[in-house]
């Protein structure tokens, strides 16, 4: 079943990059897709019945708008850091627990830690994301967890969960 | 305005080469050699609008890609592991 | 369309320089990344989207909206490539840092 659905999304990949319907395009990109499904298929999702579902799609969306808007205010952010003769910076690394469960759910929570304000996710083991933040603004784990992982965790919970 | 636009972003290369050579350590060097794939991909962009080549987009996604490949066989090194691992 | 693209170049080459600023000035590998990642990652997004909305749903407009997020995940992965490298390779936080819990968890 994942074969299938990977063949799929990689052939949409090739049509909206090369952008025409001839019948020799068809072919080669038939047998690209055909060749990365077969080679690559067994690392790809395991439980495929989740792209069926509509209001995944619909939690999506709402989220990249909150994504993009965190993405904004961590430039400013950082642009602020940068340009102030002090310098005002205070970095450490940090743990933090998330109650996410699937590896393609940490994996998106990491690269959206990745590009909000001030943090980069160093390493995740096991339940542990290690986060290197520029400025820790307190020590207490309860408050710089929900200052971290609050504001994604309930969409991703939501769209891969 | 898109002249402009060319000579700040080849300027900022040119802040780049300033860390590749006298970063002080090798993990600078890399950093900048990353952003600096990063900048190419806007002077892409850039000289695609200024002289209306559109193939310009092409390199931009290759380019991308090959400097993530690169960038990741070094920070691979960096940790210690041989490069087959 | 024309000038709102414009706009978007504009702010696209000026989160950029930034990022360089912050590249020069920052003390150490770990918050020259910082800086480094989020800055010049947006502005080059910016500039791609800027050059998406010249061109519209065409053949060059649409490779630029696929590279977006082509350059999202290359950066964001390289990121956390570079940074884990650097801390297994020893180097040094800076001087002022306050936490790490990190060094707990390397036997």
């Amino acid at each position: 079943m994942r074969y299938v659905v990977l063949f799929i999304i990689m052939m949409l990949l090739w049509l909206a990059f090369t952008w025409n319907l001839q019948t020799p395009n068809l072919i080669v990109g038939g047998v690209a897709s055909l060749l990365t499904a077969v080679l690559f298929g067994r690392s790809f999702l395991r439980n495929t019945v989740k792209f069926f579902q509509p209001q995944r799609y619909f939690w999506i969306i709402i989220y990249l708008f909150v994504f993009i808007w965190e993405c904004l205010k961590a430039n400013f952010d950082v642009a602020y850091r940068v340009l102030n003769p002090a310098m005002p910076i205070k970095p450490g690394i940090v743990k933090v627990k998330s109650t996410l469960k699937t590896d393609i759910g940490r994996t998106f929570l990491a690269n959206s830690i990745t590009m909000t304000p001030g943090t980069i996710t160093v390493d995740v083991i096991e339940d542990d994301f290690y986060i290197h933040w520029i400025y820790v603004s307190s020590e207490d784990p309860k408050v710089y967890s929900r200052k971290i992982l609050g504001r994604f965790e309930k969409y991703l919970k939501r769209i891969f969960e | 305005m898109i002249d402009l636009f060319l000579y700040l972003l080849i300027a900022m290369s040119f802040l780049c080469f300033y860390r590749v050579v006298f970063g002080p350590t090798m993990a600078d060097r890399m950093v900048a050699i990353d952003i600096f794939g990063i900048l190419v991909v806007g002077i892409c962009v850039i000289l695609a609008i200024r002289t209306g080549r559109m193939f310009l987009i092409d390199i931009a996604i290759a380019w991308i890609i090959l400097s993530f490949i690169g960038t990741i066989t070094l920070a691979k090194y960096l940790t210690g592991k041989k490069l087959d691992e | 369309m024309n000038s709102i693209s414009m706009i978007f170049i504009t702010i696209g080459v000026i989160f950029d320089l930034f990022g360089c600023i912050g590249l020069i000035r920052l003390p150490d590998v770990y918050n020259r990344l910082q800086s480094a990642t989020k800055s010049v990652t947006l502005g080059t997004c910016s500039i791609l989207f800027g050059f998406f909305l010249r061109n519209g749903f065409g053949s060059s407009g649409l490779k630029a909206l696929i590279a977006i997020p082509l350059l999202f995940f290359a950066s964001t992965v390289a990121a956390h490539a570079l940074i884990r490298g650097s801390y297994k390779f020893g180097i040094k936080l800076y001087d002022k840092t306050v936490v790490d819990h990190y060094k707990d968890a390397q036997k």
